[in-house]
């Protein structure tokens, strides 16, 4: 990652299979990866189930999507933030969540966690930090 | 679009991708790098097997770079470069190879 | 940064969710079903009254107009802008963070 190197965020606030929304914004997300610029995604509202384990699409006739969030460490999108109120309204915990990892180049490729659960005043900060957001 | 094995139909969408990932199989490959003008030797093959097994962990096929760095990973930094893949797949390492997998084209890829 | 939301608040919570995450001193934009936020006397009052506390809150005069929501149905403190205030607002922020 260069120097001159945005910072994006990518905000996800819809569950994933009422609406197009997560699928696309993980397809941006993916896409975008190659422009080589500092991406983070958020987790808020509705949006933290995208995250939730155990997800099998096997009788209702849809692509199950969630294994595509484990390659995510693959194309270098290695901050996931989940907003801890979001979780906590809707009955989950972090033990809930996939368990999301990337390999630290730059720490002998050691095995990290992705998935950060952050409090309001954290992602505020964290929004106030970025040169770009989008919102899925 | 579509192509024809030994009596059956195989559908692609307008690049020549394969429409249904379950219609894939080694003679799918082989058919679809002739037409390319393209031998399958076992270098290719274990780059092809590695984008199904990816497929099917992640359900994406990986963008070039990802697949690059992965390949190294699992096969040896000798493989993991471009210059390697490029001279298996002159048309492009993930599209080409994905396109013999039965894969999708390339998400992330531009 | 200038937020932006353009949904009901009575069909999505994004405007509730950009209250709750967006910086104190932030320039809140309703747009389209957003304007839907701003009527007197709605539920959504003292949550818009709160937030014209800490932000300053606007709605499009077009959209608002297009709904048939009269300036004088609006919440106190919220300031009507029209086309050329929403670009002034977007030239005016370094950042604009769209909720959808």
């Amino acid at each position: 990652m260069g120097n001159g190197a945005k910072k994006f965020m990518y905000v996800n606030r819809r569950a994933p299979y009422g609406t197009i929304y997560a699928l696309e914004g993980l397809e941006v997300v993916l896409i975008g990866a190659a422009f080589d610029q500092d991406v983070s995604m958020a987790f808020v509202d509705d949006g933290v189930f995208q995250l939730k384990k155990g997800q099998d699409t096997g009788e209702s006739n849809m692509k199950n999507f969630s294994p595509t969030y484990h390659a995510l460490g693959d194309y270098e999108v290695t901050k996931l933030y989940v907003d801890r109120e979001s979780l906590g309204e809707r009955g989950l915990s972090q033990d809930d969540l996939m368990e999301l990892t990337y390999e630290d180049e730059d720490d002998d490729y050691k095995e990290k966690p992705s998935i950060r659960i952050v409090d309001r005043k954290e992602l505020m900060k964290l929004m106030e930090e970025q040169d770009v957001i989008l919102n899925f | 679009m579509a192509f024809e094995i030994e009596g059956k139909t195989y559908e692609t969408d307008e690049e020549g991708y394969l429409a249904n990932l379950s219609d894939w199989s080694p003679e799918v490959a082989d058919f679809m790098a002739k037409e390319d003008d393209c031998d399958l030797t076992d270098n290719h093959w274990e780059v092809i097997n590695f984008l199904r097994e990816y497929y099917e962990e992640y359900q994406i096929a990986p963008a070039v770079r990802v697949l690059t760095k992965a390949i190294g990973k699992r096969l040896g930094k000798e493989k993991g470069n471009s210059k390697y893949l490029y001279e298996l797949f002159p048309y492009g390492p993930a599209k080409q190879a994905c396109k013999y997998a039965g894969l999708p084209k390339p998400t992330g890829c531009v | 940064m200038l937020h932006t939301i353009n949904k009901s608040p009575f069909e999505k919570n994004s405007l509730g969710t950009c209250l709750r995450l967006a910086k104190p001193g932030s320039d809140i934009l309703l747009i389209e079903d957003g304007v839907y936020s701003v009527i007197k006397g709605s539920a959504m009052e003292s949550k818009v009254r709160e937030a014209t506390k800490e932000h300053t809150v606007y709605a499009l005069g077009p959209d608002l107009k297009a709904r048939g929501i009269e300036e004088n149905r609006l919440i106190e403190g919220v300031k009507v802008v029209g086309y050329d205030g929403f670009v002034e607002l977007a030239a005016d922020n370094d950042r604009v963070q769209s909720w959808l």
